[in-house]
């Protein structure tokens, strides 16, 4: 049974979702509980399968679906699931956000998407399973397969809200399936210039034919990489997200949000240190050379239109983007720093947006609106969410002891070590942006002025609403519980950063990245 | 330019099945991109995955090969008569599973790519019948599934949807504003424009004093 | 704007052909692809571990099996997708407004009803004897489906609905399911991987390659249901908008 830990991380997901199925058409009611069961027998066997992946010698724990074992069969015969140190901390976090938000589900799908319940816990497992599938497998196309499992049901669980979720998925579908297709095409030129669809497999080919020179690798590179920047809203594809998350159901933009585009980050570095190899990605292209200016324009655009929105949910949706530009940015600048600052930023954004948008959701609720000018008063009335909601913004703009001030530590450490000014700057600048951001919403809220600053109560403090309106009427535990233990993870995370840290270090060990300076 | 090994020799004869994917891969592209009927992009989607489905394909192809299904003489249930030799064995009526040597490899096309586009098809199927349902919600709700007149309705809604509840409750007592602002996601905080119809009633009963001389019966959509 | 946006679809054309220099001739026997070791495996090993004559069934239920069993996945996330996105809480009464109400054909009615039990067979024989000629369990399920979709053509859906009704659906698309990843998971339990089949052999009364064999049979008929079942809710649904009553 413990042999079989990463069979069961899709295993429980995929049949609660067809039990979900099954039973949830004639009793709607059971479909919660079966899908926090399946979440947390995943999240267990996320646990187990870290565990095994940092006590086994080679750091990885690999599984061949259908029993082609590697001593009797060519590697590529069967389809290889390998969770080494960075998959399996990857997924773990997956499963981890699944599960708070399977607890958070509970009221939320049952207002904003009555009579589509079963339907909408289907789609949710089925969901979890592809992103958790992503982050395990080892072969090229089985991760189109599963990517596909996930953006198919990303598009459902967007479009079961309204109508105006519904013309936004149909932008995000067009996006996705470019996206995902030009992915394919990057795989169709590995396997012909290669002949194996294996992650390790394509890497030894290319080792040993010393393919790195060839236009088609190049192509193939410059395919799946524009493939996965589409999928992951790197600007200028980023056009998708805002409208698409702002617009969905509240349990749909708490999943799709911290997960969706992070996964996409970790297939470009799965992409670019294992399957290509560190010497192809970062010496034989030049995307090493361009992206960092890249990303200074996405970040700068992400930021700059993070500030001019007048609604919560907007504004995280381009802070996403931005955080999207961090990750990039530590990748492309080819540093050992900065790539565990990349990695530890997956994890940490992961967290931390979870936070923000289970807290919007909670405001949503309760003050019925997400613009700034609606919210009022909600100190008083709902101390603990605010309490958590914050806690994830203080989190993005980087303040100890949260684990947003240590992954930014490693990046802006990358930024500096590798001459890299130009992403040093700009992480300098939205960090300016991001305080800007966080402290005028507490402001909005806690002292209330409106938009020429003027004060709208009667003097200092006098929010000029009445008794009953900050009167204390916290959201609903089913909701609430959920975001403290997010806050609670953001922090926790933070204080053990090292012991995470230590785990990322030892993956990337036998990368030999630059500690210095990557240019020569 | 055309003379022998040249790029037109090539391309157009002996990598012609690249060429082709690659010229119905822009048609399809180009359908997504710039097309405004949304069913038309979804005809370039159609025609995008189809053409990397036929890349994939010709890779499979190997000259003088037959389809990747064994034949008589490699079935592993198959039954084949040797004829004995002159003084040989008896005839060979049955045999079991054989594996098959080097040089007969070449005698079958690599079944590969074939599984990989099975695979495919099938998810292009699922994502065309989900952007056809997306089509059929989006008519209902906003009549129309030409791309500009769509995004038209839909900035107005968005402009609606992001005006601040306070601007509406500036001439009212606090109590009244909260109970006129319990506004579902979707549709817009009370809104300072009386627009369209729906809105024009519960707008009237509020303000008809804020409501702009001369606008009428309001925005038509 | 329509000439604008051809400048990105050239340029991808343009890197799309730059790669096609390098790339191995039409058909050539010696390609990286067609001599590496794993498409190599496939044909000359496909008989003797799994006694199954058609390579590309064995390599989609077996070898990849995996790969496959999220296809069906993905086509029953698509039907139960579109019943989320379409499903109305009971507006929108009465005709729509291209509805026409026609009756039955004479001719159609009676030719359907005699086609249609030879076309329910074929799909059976096209799942089946996917093991020894082109066909399996996604072209035997469409075919299944197409049946369906013809009594709701030739009369109306109700007709066909009175037969294979929506909740009937689901049903048997999440019994495809079950049926396939059961058939895994009891290989896991009997202690393979999951998706040996071999293991199987433990509970059937054959050899290991015979297990796979058999096991690659009740797989594809897992992909048969549920293809079957989602190809005709989608007909269901797209042509009524989710109501389910009148259709084309």
């Amino acid at each position: 049974m413990m042999e079989n830990a990463i069979a069961w991380i899709f295993i429980f997901p995929l049949f609660g979702a067809v039990a979900c199925a099954l039973v949830g058409m004639r009793q709607s009611k059971l479909c919660y509980p079966i899908s926090g069961l399946s979440m947390l027998g995943a999240t267990w066997a996320g646990a187990e399968t870290l565990m095994q992946a940092v006590q086994s010698p080679v750091h990885e724990v690999s599984y061949i679906l259908g029993g082609w074992t590697l001593d009797a069969f060519p590697r590529g015969v069967g389809i290889e699931f390998r969770a080494d140190l960075l998959g399996a901390l990857i997924t773990l976090v997956v499963l981890g956000v699944g599960l708070i938000v399977s607890l958070y589900s509970k009221l939320p799908v049952r207002e904003e998407t009555p009579g589509k319940e079963p339907l909408f816990y289907v789609l949710f497992l089925l969901q979890i399973t592809g992103l958790a599938g992503i982050c395990l497998t080892g072969d090229a196309f089985n991760l189109y397969v599963l990517i596909e499992v996930a953006a198919l049901t990303g598009y459902g669980l967007i479009a079961m809200g309204t109508n105006r979720a519904a013309a936004a998925t149909f932008n995000y579908l067009i996006l996705g399936t470019i996206g995902a297709s030009l992915y394919l095409l990057g795989v169709g030129y590995l396997y012909i210039k290669t002949g194996t669809l294996n992650m390790v497999g394509v890497q030894e080919v290319i080792q040993a034919n010393g393919l790195m020179d060839s236009p088609s690798m190049q192509v193939a590179f410059a395919l799946i990489g524009l493939g996965i920047l589409i999928k992951m809203a790197f600007f200028p594809f980023h056009a998708w997200l805002p409208n698409a998350y702002c617009n969905a159901p509240t349990t749909t933009s708490c999943l799709l949000a911290p997960l969706v585009t992070k996964v996409m980050i970790y297939v470009m570095i799965r992409m670019t240190l294992t399957v290509f190899g560190v010497e192809f990605s970062f010496e034989s292209t030049l995307w090493s050379e361009f992206m960092p200016w890249l990303v200074v324009v996405a970040i700068v655009c992400a930021a700059v239109m993070a500030l001019a929105q007048r609604e919560i949910k907007r504004m995280l949706a381009y802070l996403i983007v931005a955080e999207v530009g961090y990750m990039v940015g530590g990748v492309w600048i080819y540093n050992y720093y900065g790539l565990i600052g990349s990695i530890f930023h997956i994890i940490s954004d992961a967290c931390m947006t979870l936070c923000l948008f289970l807290g919007a959701g909670l405001i949503l609720r309760k003050a019925k609106t997400t613009h700034f000018d609606g919210l009022r008063g909600l100190f008083a009335k709902m101390p603990l969410t605010m309490i958590g909601f914050f806690v994830g913004g203080f989190s993005i703009i980087g303040l100890p002891p949260t684990c947003g001030f240590f992954s930014k530590w490693y990046l802006i450490t990358g930024g500096m070590v590798s001459q890299r000014w130009e992403y040093l700057v700009v992480l300098m600048f939205s960090t300016m942006v991001m305080v800007v951001l966080f402290f005028r919403l507490i402001e909005r809220i806690h002292l209330a002025v409106n938009e020429e600053g003027k004060n709208l109560g009667h003097g200092h403090g006098d929010l000029g609403l009445t008794e009953e309106q900050t009167r204390f009427d916290e959201g609903p535990l089913s909701m609430l519980i959920p975001l403290l233990l997010a806050a609670s993870v953001v922090l926790v995370i933070g204080i053990y950063n090292q012991d995470v840290v230590n785990q990322i270090e030892l993956f990337l060990e036998p990368f030999d990245l630059p500690k210095g300076t990557g240019r020569p | 330019m055309f003379e022998d090994g040249a790029i037109v020799n090539e391309l157009l004869v002996e990598r012609l099945n690249y060429f082709i994917y690659v010229v119905l891969l822009l048609i399809g592209l180009h359908a997504m991109i710039s097309k405004r009927n949304l069913i038309k992009k979804l005809i370039g989607m159609s025609i995008f995955q189809t053409a990397i489905i036929l890349f994939y394909v010709s890779i499979a192809v190997k000259e003088e090969a037959t389809i990747p299904i064994y034949k008589a003489e490699h079935d592993p249930h198959g039954e084949v008569h040797h004829h004995p030799e002159k003084g040989g064995e008896e005839a060979e009526a049955h045999h079991g599973p054989v594996a098959l040597k080097d040089e007969e490899i070449k005698q079958y096309a690599n079944p590969l790519p074939h599984v990989l586009m099975l695979t495919a098809i099938v998810v292009g199927v699922a994502t065309l019948g989900l952007a056809l349902a997306l089509t059929q919600r989006i008519y209902q709700g906003y009549g129309t599934i030409e791309e500009d007149e769509l995004l038209t309705k839909i900035e107005r809604a968005d402009d609606r949807a992001s005006q601040s509840p306070l601007k509406s409750n500036q001439s009212q007592s606090p109590k009244k504003a909260k109970g006129s602002a319990t506004a579902k996601k979707a549709t817009a905080s009370p809104s300072r424009k009386s627009g369209s119809a729906s809105q024009g009633k519960s707008a009237a009963k509020r303000k008809p004093a804020k409501r702009k001389p001369g606008s009428g019966g309001g925005k038509k959509a | 704007m329509k000439l604008l946006s051809l400048v990105p679809v050239v340029a991808v054309g343009g890197l799309l052909l730059f790669a096609a220099q390098d790339f191995p001739e039409w058909g050539d026997p010696a390609s990286p692809a067609s001599t590496s070791p794993v498409s190599s495996h496939f044909i000359q090993s496909t008989g003797v571990d799994t006694e199954v004559p058609n390579m590309v069934t064995a390599v989609l239920a077996d070898y990849r099996g995996f790969d496959t069993m999220f296809e069906t996945v993905v086509v029953f996330i698509a039907g139960m997708a579109v019943l989320a996105i379409l499903k109305s809480s009971g507006r929108r009464k009465g005709k729509r407004e291209h509805e026409v109400e026609a009756e039955p054909d004479l001719i159609v009615t009676n030719t359907v009803r005699l086609i249609v039990p030879v076309i329910q067979i074929f799909a059976f024989y096209v799942l089946a004897h996917g093991h020894v000629s082109p066909g399996g369990g996604f072209q035997g399920g469409v075919v299944m489906g197409a049946s369906f979709i013809l009594v709701a053509l030739a009369w109306d859906l109700e007709v066909a609905l009175a037969r294979f009704s929506a909740e009937k659906c689901i049903l048997v698309a999440a019994l495809g399911i079950v049926l396939y990843g059961g058939i895994g998971f009891l290989s896991m339990l009997l202690g393979g991987e999951f998706l040996d089949y071999a293991e199987l052999e433990k509970v059937l009364p054959v050899s290991r390659e015979m297990a796979r064999y058999h096991a690659m049979l009740g797989v594809e008929i897992g992909v048969g249901f549920t293809v079957t079942a989602i190809m005709f809710a989608l007909y269901a649904n797209l042509s009524t908008e989710g109501r389910l009553k009148g259709g084309l």
